[in-house]
């Protein structure tokens, strides 16, 4: 009896125990999946969580729901992983020992990297929305808040979602219109890079949304650390950027079960291949989602696209065979812009979002880098796939892991 | 598009960025960096290797890399680099500027 053991059971991991039970032979394979945690949270409604869109029971669900009844769901924290001997050490004391590993650890925020961030002040007035217990902290805050200085900001990247900061802007201008304060509200959006829209098209086609919505712009902002004392960040330029709430994405850094098992980069990312997904280190160790160092955006989407490329390359990997270079970082992600309105985007590791229509080419029924309706209904339809489809590992019809290009506007590239 | 560098017709981006790295020599960087008022000295064309290592390497580049490079502190990257030092020495280094998804 073989051991393929997957490590974290959130979108990705629960998407490949759902995906390999149906792939592996039940007398040859024993899967086996290791989460602490109890609760599954469907993390891209933490966005509409502090505007009181979702409720909190709409974004969690007991985890175990959604792991096949024949893997073996194991609930204790891990504390090591040792891949000389193909071995993983639990908390407890108990020691697996595996064939195949993936790693599906995810990301988390790490606020202490930043001096003065997880200070006095931490959900008091600067929250992150990132996890379940800062969105919840920052709807309670939102609900009394009277207005002032509203400062939206990232740390630095990669970040989870690069686009949920934006997101949370647009939507904090919706949020605070219909309670008829927007006035009283002075929205402030603060980034490491050289603009909230960083990619030629997306800001040509995009850039209107800021000022539409009376949304400023700070450039070029590496945070030093927060004077919580003082109400202000202040970067490495010396340039300063006054708040009344902080609404902040910290650092985001992989698992610390990485750095302990020695296995992690500079932010506890493993290193794998941006293909094939094995990792860079290790034969029989795949990994998959946020605990990737791939220079894809950390999102569910994308983890979605590489759970179908993994599962074909760890069948192809138990029979010998030459693993298949097919992950081009496809991400495909709805982006709210308020006012009931959304955009969608679909783009890879060489193209850049365009326009066009989605997912059938000249038809749409979704439009690309375009704001409207039907893409925002689109967006809150996928709170039900993800929970009754996508992590259940059944294949969205039409949406392909690879990206394609048909029905989109490229530029002929000389 | 096309772009004059250093006498040479260089491929560039709308923000002037090299979209073929092998065009990319220290004549066209120095032509960069003359653009954006720096003259390149050593401590310049160190941090530019090290630009160079993390991008063949495709590591995000990050003013905490910088802090853990060994090779400058902060400080140091923005005196070299005045404004936005990260797209600044993206740019001299031929190598695309950090970047979100849209």
């Amino acid at each position: 009896m073989k051991n393929l053991l997957i490590l974290g059971a959130g979108t990705s991991g629960t998407m490949m125990a759902n995906h390999m039970v149906s792939k592996l032979s039940k007398k040859e394979w024993k899967i086996t999946i290791i989460d602490q945690y109890k609760t599954h949270y469907y993390q891209p409604g933490f966005l509409f969580l502090p505007f009181d869109i979702y409720t909190t029971s709409q974004v969690k669900k007991n985890g175990k729901k959604f792991i096949p009844k024949s893997v073996n769901y194991v609930q204790e924290k891990i504390d090591l992983i040792i891949p000389e001997e193909n071995k993983v050490k639990l908390e407890n004391g108990n020691v697996l020992d595996y064939d195949i590993l993936i790693v599906a650890t995810g990301t988390k925020i790490a606020p202490d990297e930043t001096e003065g961030m997880n200070g006095p002040e931490w959900y008091k007035s600067i929250f992150d929305f990132y996890t379940y217990e800062g969105a919840k902290a920052l709807r309670d805050k939102l609900r009394d808040w009277e207005g002032g200085k509203l400062v939206v900001h990232i740390t630095e990247m990669p970040i989870k979602c690069p686009v949920a900061p934006l997101e949370f802007a647009f939507l904090a201008d919706s949020y605070f219109k219909h309670k008829g304060i927007r006035d009283k509200v002075d929205i402030t959006f603060v980034t490491p890079l050289d603009g909230a829209f960083t990619k030629p098209k997306a800001t040509k086609a995009l850039h209107y949304l800021l000022e539409e919505k009376n949304i400023k712009e700070v450039t070029d902002f590496n945070i030093e650390r927060v004077d919580y004392e003082n109400n202000k960040i202040i970067d490495y330029a010396d340039t300063e950027v006054e708040y009344d709430l902080l609404v902040t994405v910290p650092t985001n850094m992989g698992d610390a079960l990485l750095e302990r098992s020695g296995m992690g980069d500079d932010l506890n990312y493993i290193p794998t291949n941006k293909a094939t997904l094995q990792s860079r280190d290790y034969e029989n160790i795949f990994a998959i989602g946020d605990a990737t160092n791939l220079p894809a955006s950390k999102a569910g989407s994308v983890a979605h696209f590489e759970a179908e490329i993994l599962t074909e390359n760890m069948l192809r990997f138990i029979k010998g065979e030459a693993l298949k270079e097919e992950f081009d970082g496809h991400a495909n992600c709805f982006i709210e812009t308020g006012n009931g309105k959304a955009l969608l985007i679909d783009f890879n590791y060489t193209h850049e979002p365009v326009e066009g229509t989605f997912p059938f080419p000249g038809v749409g029924p979704l439009k690309l880098l375009k704001e409207s309706r039907t893409n925002h209904m689109g967006k809150m339809a996928f709170r039900w796939i993800y929970w009754n489809m996508l992590i259940k590992g059944i294949h969205i019809p039409f949406v392909s892991a690879t990206m394609s290009k048909k029905g989109k506007h490229f530029e002929e590239v000389k | 598009m096309k772009k004059i560098i250093a006498n040479r017709e260089i491929d560039v981006n709308e923000e002037g960025y090299l979209i073929d790295f092998n065009q990319w020599d220290r004549e066209v960087s120095e032509c960069l960096a003359g653009e954006c008022n720096i003259v390149m000295t050593e401590r310049h064309w160190e941090v530019v290797d090290y630009i160079h290592d993390k991008h063949h390497k495709e590591e995000p580049l990050s003013i905490r890399g910088i802090k853990k490079s060994g090779v400058l502190n902060i400080k140091e990257f923005y005196s070299l680099f005045p404004g936005g030092p990260l797209k600044k020495a993206t740019l001299i280094a031929g190598i695309p500027k950090p970047k979100s998804c849209i």
